[in-house]
């Protein structure tokens, strides 16, 4: 039985633990003053023996990223924080720096350091503006004590962070679509090579992390690395947080160790809401293909998650009990990436446009029946040939809920509807912006009806 | 020079090849070739949208998918899981490529592309510009679907969207390919189109506030990404372009967005019918048209079009392709103006005029070849055997047209008296000419341009005066960070999108810049050696970089107006080793240099004074006695007109000379019309008409073959578009010199050109430069004294140096011909009119408030002769004491209005009631017939 393991969230519930006085009690910075101890390469090569793989989906070895970087040439290069969080069911970063956003610039300044870089970035979401406030203001904590700025702790290193608030694109959580967007661009992914490690941020050698990769540095440097890779599985290790939301009864974030199960964290989090049984659900955000319960057994790490068929992603847990509408949930995602496709290719432009419109339809009772096998021809379209992993990610919650499903589908096609009250899954009641017809009825009549 | 290698020096190194396998045929091309110009090679068609030759690549469209496998490091070949963009993947060794002939991946993922691109397309092939020659007509052909499995609601946008005056855009054809915001962004440097919004309802468009969402200035969001956008995506409607009153800040960009002066590339890389030209919009259909491949007759580079024709009238002009010259751009004027060929006042048949006892000028009548050759004929005789026959033949020529007029002069008029330069010009010029340029064939190259790691500019603005000249120097400044300095009064658009160094100079002062420049160059440009004073250091660096190996030097014609400007050139070149070319404006002026259309120069840049380079054009012409060749150096053009108008000349034959280019225009009208006897061979109407005894219609060049010589010093030949029984002008001068007994061996076209060849260049002494090059540290006061100015009667102060400004109330007129503007080729073109800059006065901070100008305000810029009022430009970094007019734009003809050149110091003052238009701009208008007012 693998059990919690709050890191990143042990002062979560401390009083004001947003303050760098409440996170230097815990310890904070203690990871910056032994990494000032120690000379860049050693700290790159730490973070390679501890195994720290990317936090922000791709699960890429942070250690072998940062070694991506060319020999010094005296030129500037730079650390780019991605806090652009905008996948569906995703909600780690955001409460991390909400809470304690510390921990996320000492592990900028301990990156910084490690890879030469004198002036960081942190690019957050720009909807999310109490938590670009925080951060703007755990900077200036951090500078007033001497964390940044110059000569940092009497070191000779020097770091600057810019907090950057984005306008609002799915696009710039694209590592290259964010640099553009950065610079001040379009925000729309960059052709590559060059890679980021070469020419990132202004053509610059350039880091891109995750916030919560970046956040698991300080531990890694202050506890060592063999109580990092002590945690998780030997491929994947550490701890990582699982965001769990959906029909669950205590919805929120658990820390545990990589490889714990999705039924150990639902013991974590009281069950399903109402103990209802779990239909389907997301192991790694929206673009990861579904699972359903026959995965509540897999160990959430990314190689037994991939061997599953699915992708550990973001671990954005998002459990859908058998009150909701598999056709309907797919429909709403494919709603948001057509509304988020960038426009730059064809596949994810036009493909999102038409699912779109199909899922729809289907929902809505005008499906045909060579409509289930449209929607898997024109993912197969859109998969491997669209300009980034974004128009790809789209594709997943249609393929694997057909996988699931398909027979759910059929339903809506032969029935001319969708057989599930939508006011059944939610919690709570309101009065729906959008319906249809039947829904409309239902809902009228019903004084508890209300959408989630 | 300043680098050694061990290389020797022309050595070309071999591409290192790569051997690759496409479709199962193994090949070789060289490193770095992308997957989909490899299979081209093969003859394999990959089809694409975004991907353009000469634009860098961008795999948007993703129509170009193939299937790639690579050897791994332990060399077993392996595929890659996707299918990869062939536009953006360099072959590599051992690459096995399975493009859609091979592989059934490929062939689905280009299906299916093509039918997600199809999906939203209209389908209204039967109405569209593009049907016909359409890439995605073409290719939903070869590569797509037969039908499509869409039946769901497609995306509609209000068409079309006028993105300027002369494109339109039709949103829903759109592909998105991005190649018209490649072009503007990475060729033009005209950002003024981009992508706007995201998703599905992406789109190409210019600055428009309300497909932007865009609520007040200071949001600043730059592109759809701000919450503004989302609510102006409820609305479709676009604003038409306006031209407000007083732009504050881009008074000169007319106040529209897209107004580049190349944008109809645009139209031409469009792969689909989304842009479209305003002035052929449903006008044609492809498969009705003619194409003929010709040259450009707006200017001296030479850029090969096509001329797409439809009984009898040219429909629309497009790009050529011809890497050497101009790639596949040409400027919005080489395309767009064409209208001037077929304007209403052209010339048809000949006329003749009769004048009474006492010389009186009567009213030209229609006459038949016969009878005006006759009267021609027997007028120039007499008047040779007066006081003799001058000839303007004009900047219009082609090269054989040039022979015929120089050999007419020498030959027929006995005569030296022979200018075609209808501009400012100078003495200096002409010897510059005879000693650096004619006779010197194919000197620097547009690739010489793109390879240069420094170009100075003197005289001359790129973008104005030699567009694709332009493009070619800012395509070196992108790919090899050519260095580009600007001898100018202020950094134009163009300079600064060169990201150009200007060197401050006041018109008239470029000598002693140069001068400067070369003597930093001799004392070896290393910075302590340098200038101590303000401007020393960049002095020291512009010279360090013209002594760069592959340096250029490239002089304008407007250099003739700036005393001794010419010879520091030349001796800057010298100093610094960097090459020098000449770039004139006008097509025909390279190949009139060469044909010894001035009065110092036979053909090949034979010197006249010189009796060996006589005796060899005697000998290639037939003539035996070199004796018959005048031996003394004519008049040039300002000395032609002082001749007829005090009686020294008899009579003129003139070509395609507008008498408002002339640097004084007044006095050329009353030398003409004192002359006795003027013959005139023009295509159109013009005021020289007025005056002619008797007028010989020629044909414009859509309607003749012909070369223009390139200011590269290349043939640039072309065929006669249009069947046409007009004569160009070596025809009408054969039969005149027939007339008049004499041979000119120019009576078809092909004895034409071979009279060009019979006579090779000068081998012998060249002509001298001007004074001694190595001493020349020219001012205004040394040098030759320009014969132009000399003529001049008005009454403008005379042109001095950098501190010349200095009394209150004047300032240095500074000025030159915009690309579009108030010239006769652009007649009965109103779209391309659309896009002109708007004629401004511009003058330096310091000098508007010293003269009490600010931005916005009218200014009078005058002399004794009269006054030019426009809107005032405030630019910054210009120097100081200047005010420049655009030349010859709508409302600012500089030489007519004022009688001044640039250099001269005019008057400025601000002008209380705004709003009101100037009394001399309009009699300008007015003066100009064919001129649409807009």
């Amino acid at each position: 039985m693998t059990e919690l393991l709050p890191v990143l969230t042990e002062t979560w519930d401390a009083p004001r633990s947003w303050r760098l006085s409440t996170y230097e009690k815990h310890g904070g910075y203690g990871g910056l003053k032994k990494a000032l101890t120690m000379t860049p390469g050693d700290l790159v090569q730490a973070v390679k023996d501890s195994g720290l793989r990317g936090r922000g989906g791709a699960g890429f070895p942070a250690g072998m990223k940062w070694g991506f970087l060319p020999p010094d040439d005296g030129g500037p290069r730079y650390l780019v924080v991605n806090a652009d969080e905008s996948e569906p069911g995703t909600c780690k970063d955001i409460p991390l720096m909400m809470a304690s956003p510390q921990h996320l610039i000492e592990g900028v300044i301990i990156t910084s350091y490690a890879i030469g870089c004198n002036h960081a970035f942190i690019y957050v979401r720009g909807e999310v503006l109490h938590v670009y406030r925080r951060l703007l203001e755990a900077v200036a904590e951090a500078r007033r004590v001497g964390y940044l700025g110059t000569d940092i702790l009497g070191s000779g290193f020097d770091l600057e962070i810019t907090v950057h608030a984005g306008a609002g694109a799915y696009i710039c959580g694209e590592e290259t679509a964010l640099l553009d967007s950065l610079e001040g661009l379009r925000g729309q992914p960059r052709l590559k090579p060059p890679f980021p490690a070469v020419a990132g941020l202004y053509a610059r050698p350039t880091v891109v992390n995750n916030v919560e990769t970046v956040a698991s540095v300080p531990g890694i440097v202050a506890r060592g690395v063999d109580w990092f890779t002590g945690m998780g599985t030997e491929k994947s290790t550490g701890h990582g947080l699982f965001s769990l939301s959906g029909h669950v009864t205590r919805p929120g974030q658990y820390e545990a160790p990589l490889g714990i199960t999705l039924r150990e964290l639902l013991d974590q989090a009281g069950g399903m809401r109402g103990g209802k049984p779990l239909k389907f659900w997301t192991p790694g955000g929206s673009s990861t293909p579904l699972f359903t319960a026959e995965h509540l057994d897999t160990p959430l790490d990314y190689e037994s998650v991939g061997a599953a068929g699915s992708m550990l992603g973001t671990r954005a847990l998002q459990l859908f009990d058998d009150t909701v509408c598999v056709v309907r949930a797919v429909s709403r995602w494919t709603d948001f990436y057509a509304h988020e496709s960038c426009g730059k290719c064809t596949p994810c432009r036009e493909g999102t446009y038409w699912l779109k419109q199909i899922l729809h339809r289907i929902e809505e009772g005008q499906g045909q029946d060579q409509d289930v096998d449209l929607l898997l021809d024109l993912c197969d379209n859109i998969l491997g040939r669209s300009f980034c992993a974004l128009g790809d990610g789209a594709t997943s919650p249609i393929t694997s809920s057909i996988q699931h499903f398909r027979e759910e589908y059929q339903a809506h096609i032969d029935g001319r509807g969708c057989p599930f009250d939508p006011s059944a899954s939610a919690l709570f009641p309101y009065t729906p912006r959008t319906r249809t017809p039947d829904a409309a009825g239902r809902e009228l009549a019903g004084a508890d009806a209300g959408g989630h | 020079m300043t680098v050694t290698t061990s290389r020797p020096e022309g050595e070309v190194t071999e591409p290192k090849m790569v051997t690759f396998t496409i479709d199962g045929i193994e090949s070789q091309v060289p490193e770095g070739t992308l997957i989909i110009r490899a299979a081209e090679q093969l003859g394999i068609a990959i089809p694409r949208f975004c991907d353009h030759p000469l634009l860098a690549p961008a795999g948007a469209c993703r129509q170009c998918l193939v299937e790639v496998a690579m050897p791994d490091r332990e060399g077993n070949v392996r595929p890659m899981p996707k299918p990869q963009a062939s536009c953006t993947m360099t072959v590599t060794p051992g690459m096995v490529i399975k493009t859609q002939v091979t592989s059934p991946v490929a062939d689905k993922a280009q299906q299916g592309v093509m039918e997600l691109l199809l999906m939203n397309h209209p389908l209204d092939c039967p109405v569209c510009d593009k049907g016909g020659e359409c890439p995605l007509q073409n290719q939903a052909m070869s590569n797509g679907r037969a039908d499509s499995r869409f039946d769901d609601v497609k995306r509609t946008f209000t068409k079309p969207v006028p993105l300027s005056a002369q494109i339109l855009l039709d949103r829903e054809r759109c592909v998105l390919c991005q190649r018209c915001t490649r072009f503007s962004d990475e060729i033009a440097g005209d950002a003024f189109i981009a992508l706007q919004m995201r998703g599905a309802r992406q789109q190409i468009g210019r600055f428009d506030e309300k497909v932007l969402g865009f609520e007040s200035p200071g949001c600043g969001c730059g592109d759809g990404g701000c919450g503004g956008a989302e609510a102006g995506a409820e609305s479709d409607e676009v604003s038409p372009p306006s031209v407000p009153d007083a732009a504050p800040v881009e008074t000169d960009a007319n106040g529209q967005a897209f107004s580049s002066y190349f944008s109809g590339n645009t139209v031409q890389i469009c792969p689909v019918g989304a842009l479209t030209g305003s002035s052929y919009r449903f006008r044609a259909r492809p498969f009705d048209l003619v194409s003929v491949s010709s040259i450009a007759e707006h200017d001296s580079c030479g850029s090969a079009i096509r001329i797409d024709h439809r009984r009898g009238q040219v429909m629309r002009r497009l790009s050529g392709e011809d890497p050497v010259v101009n790639e596949e751009w040409i400027t919005d004027k080489d395309r767009f103006a064409f209208a001037w060929q077929s304007a209403p006042d052209r010339l048809t048949t000949p006329l003749v005029r009769d004048r009474d006892e006492h010389g009186n000028r009567g009213d030209l009548r229609t006459a038949s070849w016969a009878e005006a050759l006759e009267i021609a004929a027997r007028g120039l005789a007499e008047a040779r055997a007066a006081s003799g026959v001058g000839m303007l033949p004009g900047g219009r020529l082609t090269v054989e047209d040039a022979y015929a007029w120089s050999r007419f002069a020498r030959q027929v008029l006995g005569t030296n008296d022979v200018d075609q330069r209808a501009r400012a010009h100078s003495a200096e010029e002409a010897e510059f000419l005879a000693h650096a340029v004619a006779g010197t064939g194919i000197g620097v190259t547009f690739a010489d341009l793109e390879k240069a790691p420094a170009v100075l500019l003197v005289g001359l603005e790129a973008e104005d005066e030699a567009g694709v000249t332009f493009l070619r120097l800012r395509k070196g400044v992108a790919k090899r960070g050519t260095r580009v300095l600007g001898v100018a009064p202020y950094a134009s658009r163009g300079l600064t999108k060169l990201s150009g160094t200007l060197l401050p100079t006041v018109p008239g002062a470029e000598a002693g810049v140069l001068a400067s420049l070369r003597d930093a160059a001799v004392t070896g440009g290393s910075p302590g050696t340098g200038d101590p004073t303000p401007g020393g250091e960049l002095t020291t660096s512009a010279a360090a970089a013209l002594r760069e190996e592959g340096a250029v030097i490239l002089v304008g014609e407007r250099l003739a107006a700036s005393p001794g400007a010419y010879s520091a050139a030349l001796a800057l070149a010298e100093a610094t080793g960097a090459r020098l070319a000449w770039i004139p404006r006008r097509a025909g002026e390279r190949g009139g240099v060469e044909a010894g259309l001035l009065p110092n120069l036979l053909p090949g840049g034979r010197p006249v004074t010189d009796p060996a380079a006589r005796s060899e054009v005697a000998a290639a012409w037939g003539l035996t006695d070199a004796a018959q060749l005048p031996a003394a150096p004519g008049l040039d053009t300002a000395g032609i007109i002082d001749a007829l108008s005090v009686g020294h000349l008899s009579g003129v034959v003139v070509g395609g000379v507008e008498v408002a280019d002339l640097p004084d225009p007044a006095h050329a009208r009353t030398a003409l019309a004192a002359a006795g006897f003027v013959v005139s061979l023009e295509v159109r109407r013009s005021e020289v008409t007025d005056l002619a005894d008797v007028v010989l219609p020629v044909a414009p060049p859509v309607e003749r073959a012909g070369s223009y010589w390139n200011w590269e010093g290349r043939v640039r030949s072309f065929g006669a578009a249009l069947d046409s029984t007009a004569l160009p002008d070596h025809r009408a001068l054969h039969a005149l010199a027939t007339q008049m007994g004499s041979d000119l061996r120019a009576g078809t076209p092909a004895e034409a050109h071979l009279a060009v060849a019979a006579l090779g260049a000068w081998s012998g002494e060249r002509a001298g430069a001007v004074g001694d090059v190595t001493t020349a540290k020219a001012t205004s006061a040394d040098g030759a004294v320009p014969a132009g100015r000399e003529a001049r009667t008005f009454a403008a102060e005379p042109g001095g140096g950098p501190a010349a400004s200095g009394s209150a109330g004047t300032a240095v007129l500074a000025s030159w011909r915009l690309l579009l503007d108030a010239g006769r080729g652009q007649d009965g073109e109103r779209h391309l009119a659309g896009t002109a800059k708007r004629p401004v006065t511009r003058v330096a901070p310091a000098t508007a408030a010293e003269l009490g100008l600010s931005e916005g305000d009218r200014a009078e810029v005058a002399t004794a002769r009269g006054s030019i009022t426009l809107p005032v430009s405030v630019t910054a970094g210009m120097v100081d004491g200047v005010v420049w007019l655009p030349l010859a734009s709508v409302g600012s003809r500089v030489h007519d209005t004022l009688g001044a050149t640039p250099g001269d110091v005019v008057r400025v003052r601000r002008v209380e009631t705004a709003g009101q238009r100037q009394t001399a701009a309009e009699d300008d208008g007015a003066r100009w017939p064919g001129k649409e007012q807009s």
